[in-house]
């Protein structure tokens, strides 16, 4: 890396870094609290992650492991390139394992296997703002937050049970961090909320075009809202993986014809692969297991 | 009943720049009291009216109200806070236009229960069950309650404002134009209705209208105001039936007789 052409470290200049790490620290110290902070241009479009990019390129170090996953899965094209982006741009160690990995970015979930201190988790946020769609005015939202009027984001959920019977929220689902913030954990499955109470792991919010960013630092409470008689509960899935028969995992539903086949795996591809190289078979799981992404050899 | 009034207004003034708003206003509220501030557009009442519900910072004067606990205090000193959880708790603000006042987009139940869950109700059932009490005392049939205010009728929407407004026991509550735009069997209707409600709940309230059929069925007492000022201020019936000052003469004898 002499040559004068190439990518500054992590492809950020310093300054920029700098500044990012400011804004991350400030998120660190207030939980929840939404930092605006200067986003830069990312050589891809809004929406594919620039926030989570730039958080990602300010705190990586050249000793780093980076995991980059997309809806849980690391073989999706969002996540390749970003894991392809930084190989070039900072030169690390990437890998797919969630335990071997000390950053994960991930788009919209949080993995199946537990985080341990250490480890960063970065998410990519498309609306930092839990009220957006329920009070469009920014001034009045921040004033919202500053007086912590949160009694709207409950109309929400009071609308959900009177329309549908239950809260019908299922992704992006509001939390009240450390009992002052409420917060968007981006748009992960509500199945995920219970894993950001108490993690051990720092989890950092990234949205590039929306130019916040926000935190929660280890062991911080995120509590989901509800209400007494409609009290928070996740998804549940009727069967198990039908590849590597996990159970209490999320599942995606898979379409295998045009005849209504389908299957429902583990939207946490690492997760379930492995599984699978531990022997574990779900009921749909071919002999010569040819699943894309799969590392092991063909029995 | 108490000896002590529930608001006491003392030299109130807001200017716009070298224009006047409202121009050394004072007076007191008792509660249970209904005070009518009517005057021609641009006579400063809807200034005054927005000065006293905080919406407005005034120019000078103080304001002082007396909270639950009895203590008076100095509305314009209070932090921000503060006033916007009386705005949600001991005051209601009753808009000429409901759009200004509701939420168009979530549920007529949602409408009346959002003051509660601002103030910490989580009991989805208990929301919707004083949700359901407020519509049928305003008299919107329960089968409406899902349904957004965007599918009311404007004599609908007015009562679901005023619903919202009442539903967490406010002591004091601030009308502006409550039936302007309605049409006169839909105003009187409202009117009955509003004034069983303020008889009922012992509320205090400051009705600004420019209609004086409207302030003398709600009204015991009345403010005339003109470019700013008060001009005359007494007893409804004694204001309408007996005007001293020559603007009020004016504006009783242009009521037309139908």
């Amino acid at each position: 890396m002499t040559d004068i052409a190439t990518y500054n470290f992590a492809y950020l200049d310093e300054q920029t870094k700098r500044m990012i790490r400011r804004a991350i620290l400030k998120g660190i110290a207030i939980p929840g609290y939404q930092v605006p902070f200067a986003s830069r241009e990312m050589p891809m479009p809004y929406g594919w992650g620039t926030g989570g990019v730039q958080v990602t390129a300010s705190i990586i170090g050249p000793d780093d492991v980076l995991k980059v996953i997309d809806q849980g899965a690391d073989d999706t094209t969002n996540a390749v390139s970003i894991r392809a982006f930084f190989k070039k741009v900072a030169n690390v160690a990437v890998t797919t394992d969630t335990a071997t990995a000390t950053i994960i970015q991930t788009r919209h979930r949080i993995p199946e296997h537990p985080l341990t201190a250490g480890q960063v988790l970065v998410f990519q946020v498309p609306i930092p703002e839990p009220l957006r769609f329920l009070e469009p005015r920014e001034t009045e939202t921040r004033k919202m937050h500053a007086l912590e009027e949160y009694g709207l984001m409950h109309v929400k959920l009071y609308e959900d049970i009177a329309k549908h019977g239950r809260i019908a929220t299922t992704y992006a689902y509001p939390v009240k961090v450390e009992g002052r913030y409420v917060m968007d954990p981006s748009p992960t499955p509500k199945f995920d909320n219970p894993k950001m109470h108490r993690s051990p792991a720092l989890q950092l919010f990234g949205a590039g075009r929306e130019k916040r960013i926000y935190a929660v630092p280890p062991f911080t409470e995120v509590v989901s809202l509800d209400f007494e008689d409609h009290p928070f509960e996740v998804q549940t899935f009727d069967q198990p993986c039908a590849l590597c028969a996990a159970e209490n995992v999320y599942l995606d539903e898979v379409i295998l014809d045009d005849h209504g086949g389908h299957m429902f795996v583990c939207s946490d591809t690492d997760y379930c692969e492995k599984r699978r190289a531990d022997g574990h078979r779900g009921h749909l799981a071919p002999k010569a297991d040819l699943a894309p992404g799969n590392m092991e050899p063909a029995q | 009943m108490t000896d002590e009034p529930l608001l006491r207004v003392s030299a109130l003034s807001k200017f716009y720049g070298s224009r006047v708003g409202c121009d050394n206003v004072s007076f007191e509220l008792w509660p249970g009291e209904v005070l009518a501030v009517v005057g021609e557009s641009g006579s400063g009442k809807t200034t005054l009216l927005n000065c006293l519900s905080t919406r407005l910072l005034p120019s000078s004067g103080t304001a002082s109200y007396r909270m639950r606990d009895g203590q008076f205090r100095e509305l314009y000193r209070m932090s921000e806070a503060e006033r916007r959880f009386l705005m949600r708790t001991d005051w209601g603000f009753v808009h000429q236009n409901p759009a200004d006042g509701l939420r168009m987009t979530v549920s007529a139940g949602a409408n009346v229960g959002e003051r509660l869950m601002a103030v910490g109700d989580r009991h989805y059932g208990k929301i919707r069950a004083t949700a359901v009490d407020w519509l049928s005392r305003v008299e919107i049939e329960q089968d409406r309650i899902d349904d957004e205010p965007r599918a009311f009728s404007g004599g609908m929407r007015q009562r679901l404002q005023i619903a919202r407004n009442l539903v967490t026991g406010p002591r004091l509550v601030f009308m502006d134009e409550p039936t302007g735009g309605l049409d006169v069997s839909v105003q009187a209707r409202l009117l009955d209705l509003l004034r069983g409600l303020v008889t009922d709940l012992g509320l205090a309230a400051i009705v600004v209208t420019h209609d004086l059929a409207v302030a003398r069925l709600l009204s015991q007492r009345m403010m005339v105001m003109k470019d700013g000022r008060v001009v005359e201020s007494g007893l409804t019936d004694r204001v309408l039936d007996d005007p001293r000052a020559p603007y009020t003469q004016l504006l009783v004898s242009s009521i037309l007789q139908v």
